[in-house]
């Protein structure tokens, strides 16, 4: 098992260097001492800042649906199968309503607000639902999500506001610049809490009952956790945009080598979704060079086969 | 001492547990019977705090359960429900060691290591701890299910249908521990069973419980007699003393 982080430590790497040399303007690994000031200017102003947010937005948002799937107590739920996405952006677009002048936090915090109410409702339905396939309920989800997002696209419509909805929608960090991402350095110290949360968020994952036996807060662990998802979510849609499947995928790959124990998963959930998502948008940089395909695009494409792959697997595994 | 005192739980109108009042003795095995439906595993949820009761009080060595504080709760009093779907991937040591998360909150001492190590040994789990438990057969989950119980070495074990999933041998094994938990520990037990047997043959009192009401309760040779099961379960059954033990033959 520790095998594991020794291969995906030096990859992760290896590509982070990679996506420092990668771009439009050419740079290659026998000019790093003798850079042109020109060239001093993208990698501080444009290639380390998207290297850094990609690694901080693959870590978040994989750790989030880590979270998530534990305390909905079902692998196929994520911030993109729980309308947690959808509420979020639909938060976006009413802080640029109504509050014009509105900073980077305090679109945050608007965000925030409806990603964190759209995923307690989501929770409520599936309190609800007698139905409980593992399949049914992400479906069930990604529905919510999409009359939220129906409503958020009307919204914009009626308002003009379709054209600076879209950066939102498909996630994208061609866009991303010094002094536009900082925003996501909020997630790091959300990661560590989750990490200091592992045990409690395990032992809420074994259900309301087994939590209380032993001795656990269970609504309080409940709360914390999908705050934490809740703002996560927010950023790296703030920063970045949308970004599908990765909080569904990464996980799930990860419980079937290393199991849910969340103190051994989650540091390895993390990484990995770090070099996917690092390695999904080398692949979109490199792909149509000189142009670049969305790294949401990319994400969407192989991450929907995964999924699918995952839920056929299931179906095979149950049958 | 577990006192139970007028306890009633409502579901609409019908009252699944009536009224019901009982002592349960220190260091003893407390068997509750009876059938389908009587309100067997409301009660035990009700002690243990797990659903809010309608009237009545329990008290826990004096303290009223549902006021005391949870995290004290959980190292004095354990509980084992009847059907445990979990479905996360943990290994079967994993989940043993959860049984000391009320005193370590999760970092582990030398000391909770030794008790995990002994409540694995004590479920006969050695060889498979490090396998997870989606790859465990119905009773070796059980097993190790029991053996998170008795890691968390509490007080009071209530156990809903242990025997659930578990062949002959393991049921037997596992009624030895919990004889030997009561016996040379002092610990205090609660366990529902079906096989009137077991509960013959184990347990030192037995509740007889029948649509939500108490219908007899005592030392275990006043409840196995033809009148008291006959009034439980409509059942005419035979009682045949073999080996010190009373065994009821219900087959026919
Ligand atoms: N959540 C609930 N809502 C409505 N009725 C319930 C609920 N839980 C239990 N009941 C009813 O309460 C009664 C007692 O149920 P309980 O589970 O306590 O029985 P039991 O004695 O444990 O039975 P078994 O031997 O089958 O486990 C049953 O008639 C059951 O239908
Ligand atoms: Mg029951």
């Amino acid at each position: 098992m520790t095998v594991k982080f020794k291969v995906l430590i030096p990859v992760l790497i290896i590509l982070s260097i990679l996506s420092i040399f990668i771009g439009v303007v050419p740079l290659s690994f026998t000019d790093i001492f003798q850079l042109t000031s020109q060239q001093q200017q993208i990698i501080l102003v444009s290639r380390i800042p998207r290297l850094i947010s990609i690694i901080l937005a693959g870590v978040g948002l994989s750790v989030s649906g880590l979270i998530m799937q534990q305390l909905s107590r079902n692998k196929f739920v994520s911030p993109t199968t729980a309308g947690t996405m959808d509420s979020a952006r639909l938060g976006i677009l009413v802080a640029m309503m109504f509050f014009h002048q509105a900073t980077p936090l305090e679109r945050m915090l608007v965000a925030f607000l409806f990603s964190i109410s759209g995923t307690l409702i989501f929770m409520k339905i599936l309190d609800k639902v007698k139905f409980k396939d593992p399949i049914f309920i992400p479906l069930v989800g990604l529905m919510f999500g999409n009359i939220v997002g129906s409503i958020t696209t009307f919204i914009a419509y009626q308002n003009d506001l379709i054209q600076n909805m879209s950066s939102w929608l498909q996630g994208n960090f061609a866009l991303i610049l010094e002094g536009r991402y900082e925003l996501l350095y909020i997630s790091v110290p959300l990661v560590i809490v989750s990490y200091i949360f592992a045990h409690r968020f395990t032992i809420a994952g074994m259900g309301e009952d087994f939590a209380k036996n032993l001795g656990l807060n269970y609504n309080l662990v409940v709360n914390t956790g999908l705050i934490i998802v809740a703002l996560i979510t927010s950023v790296v849609i703030l920063t970045a945009g949308t970004i599908p499947f990765l909080g569904l995928i990464i996980p799930n790959i990860v419980s079937m080598y290393r199991g849910d124990h969340l103190k051994n998963s989650l540091p390895f959930t993390a990484l990995l979704g770090a070099v996917f998502l690092l390695a999904s948008d080398i692949i979109g940089r490199v792909i149509i060079f000189p142009y670049e395909v969305a790294i949401g695009v990319i994400v969407g494409v192989v991450g929907s086969f995964i999924f699918l792959y995952l839920v056929m697997r299931r179906s095979a595994y149950e049958s | 001492m577990v006192k139970i005192k007028d306890v009633t739980k409502l579901y609409g109108d019908t009252a699944v547990v009536d009224h019901v009042s009982m002592t349960i003795p220190k260091g003893k095995i407390t068997s509750f019977i009876g059938p389908n439906g009587a309100g067997k595993s409301t009660l035990l949820s009700i002690v243990s705090r797990l659903i809010a009761k309608d009237e009545g009080e329990v008290l826990i060595d004096g303290e009223e359960v549902s006021a005391t504080n949870n995290k004290a709760l959980a190292k004095k009093l354990s509980i084992l429900k009847q059907a445990n779907d979990i479905n996360v991937r943990l290994t079967v040591r994993q989940l043993v060691s959860f049984g000391r998360f009320p005193y370590s909150q999760g970092r582990l001492t030398d000391i909770d290591e030794k008790m995990i190590d002994s409540a694995i040994h004590y479920m006969e789990l050695e060889t498979m701890e490090n396998k997870f438990l989606d790859q465990l057969s119905g009773g070796q989950k059980q097993r190790a299910y029991i053996a998170m119980v008795i890691a968390q070495d509490t007080e009071y074990i209530l156990l809903d249908e242990p025997l659930n999933n578990l062949d002959m041998k393991h049921s037997v094994q596992i009624m030895k521990v919990l004889r030997r938990l009561a016996d040379e520990l002092g610990k205090t037990i609660v366990i529902v069973l079906h096989d009137v047997n077991f509960a013959s043959v184990y347990s030192d009192y037995i509740v007889a419980l029948r649509d939500g009401k108490v219908i007899k309760k005592g030392p275990t040779d006043e409840i196995i007699r033809n009148g008291v099961l006959k009034e439980v379960y409509d059942m005419d059954i035979k009682i045949q003393d073999i080996d010190q033990c009373r065994i009821c033959l219900y087959f026919s």
